[in-house]
C-alpha cells in the first residue's frame, strides 16, 4: 500500500470516529440563544412569536429558594399536541436555560434543577403546532446561583 | 458498538431509573458533569473555563422520546424526570449527551415494575 493511500485511509477513520458521537444528535445546539443575554433575544433566536398566556402550564418551583446554583423546577403542558418546553429565569447573566423536545408518547413533562443569580421570574414557553404557549412564575433566591 | 465503547468509559458518569407506574414510566437520570458557565474564578483568581452539556437524547428502544438543547443555567450534576407512555418492562432507556468541550457520555436501564 502506497503512503499517500494509507494515510488517506487513516484520516478517512479518524474523521468518522469523531462524527460518531455526533450522528446521534439531530437538532444543532442553538449558540445565538444560548449566548443571548436579554430574554427577549433568545426568545427571536428560537424563533418564538406572539406567546399566549396559558394556565394549562404548571410550574412548581419553590416560593424562596435557600440557594439559587440548584433550584428544582417542575414544568407540565396540558395543551395539546405540546412539541417542547422552554426554560427561561429572566434575571439570569443569560437567559435560556434549556429547550426540551418530545415525540413518540413521551408526554410533556420535566423535572430538572437550573441556576439562578437573583429573584426573577422562571418563564417557560410552549410550542404546540405553531403556536406558543406562556407562563411565569416567582422565585426569591437568598444566595446567588451564578457565578 | 461506539455506545458500548462509551457504556464502558463513562457509566459512572450517569445514574438512571425506570419505573413503570400504571400507563406510564417515570424515567429518572443524574449525571456527574461540572455544568461551569465561564464566569466563576478558581482559588487564584483565573476564570475557570465554560464546561456544560449542550445536547441530551434520550430513547426508547432506540426511537427518540427527548431531545434537549442545555445552556451553563442547568445546575451541576444536571438531574431530568421524564414521563413516557406506551413503554413495557425490559424495554431500553438510552440517554446520550455532548458537552461543549466535545465530550460524550451515555447511559443506558432497563424499565422495571414499580
Amino acid at each position: 500500500m502506497q503512503r499517500r493511500t494509507f494515510l488517506t485511509i487513516v484520516l478517512n477513520v479518524a474523521t468518522a470516529v469523531i462524527m460518531l458521537p455526533l450522528q446521534a444528535f439531530a437538532a444543532a445546539w442553538n449558540k445565538p440563544a444560548f449566548e443571548a443575554e436579554k430574554l427577549d433575544e433568545a426568545s427571536k433566536h428560537l424563533a418564538i412569536n406572539q406567546e399566549i398566556p396559558s394556565l394549562d402550564i404548571t410550574i412548581i418551583a419553590p416560593e424562596r429558594a435557600e440557594n439559587g446554583a440548584v433550584v428544582q423546577v417542575e414544568i407540565t403542558s396540558q395543551i395539546v399536541n405540546t412539541e417542547s418546553i422552554t426554560i427561561f429565569v429572566e434575571k439570569n447573566p443569560t437567559a435560556l436555560i434549556g429547550q426540551f423536545n418530545f415525540s413518540n408518547n413521551a408526554q410533556p413533562f420535566v423535572i430538572t434543577r437550573i441556576k439562578m443569580a437573583e429573584d426573577s421570574d422562571i418563564k417557560v414557553t410552549v410550542k404546540a403546532g405553531e403556536k406558543y404557549y406562556t407562563r411565569s412564575k416567582k422565585v426569591v433566591v437568598l444566595e446567588n446561583g451564578c457565578g | 458498538m461506539a455506545n458500548e465503547t462509551q457504556s464502558k468509559e463513562s457509566a459512572h458518569n450517569m445514574r438512571m431509573s425506570a419505573k413503570l407506574k400504571g400507563d406510564v414510566t417515570e424515567v429518572k437520570m443524574i449525571i456527574n458533569h461540572p455544568m461551569e458557565t465561564g464566569r466563576k474564578k478558581d482559588d487564584f483568581g483565573a476564570l475557570i473555563p465554560a464546561h456544560f452539556i449542550q445536547l441530551i437524547t434520550i430513547l426508547l428502544n432506540g426511537k427518540i422520546v427527548c431531545e434537549a438543547q442545555w445552556g451553563t443555567g442547568i445546575a451541576k450534576n444536571p438531574y431530568l424526570t421524564l414521563h413516557l407512555k406506551g413503554a413495557k418492562v425490559d424495554d431500553k432507556i438510552t440517554a446520550n449527551w455532548v458537552d461543549n468541550l466535545g465530550a460524550a457520555g451515555y447511559g443506558d436501564v432497563l424499565v422495571v415494575a414499580n
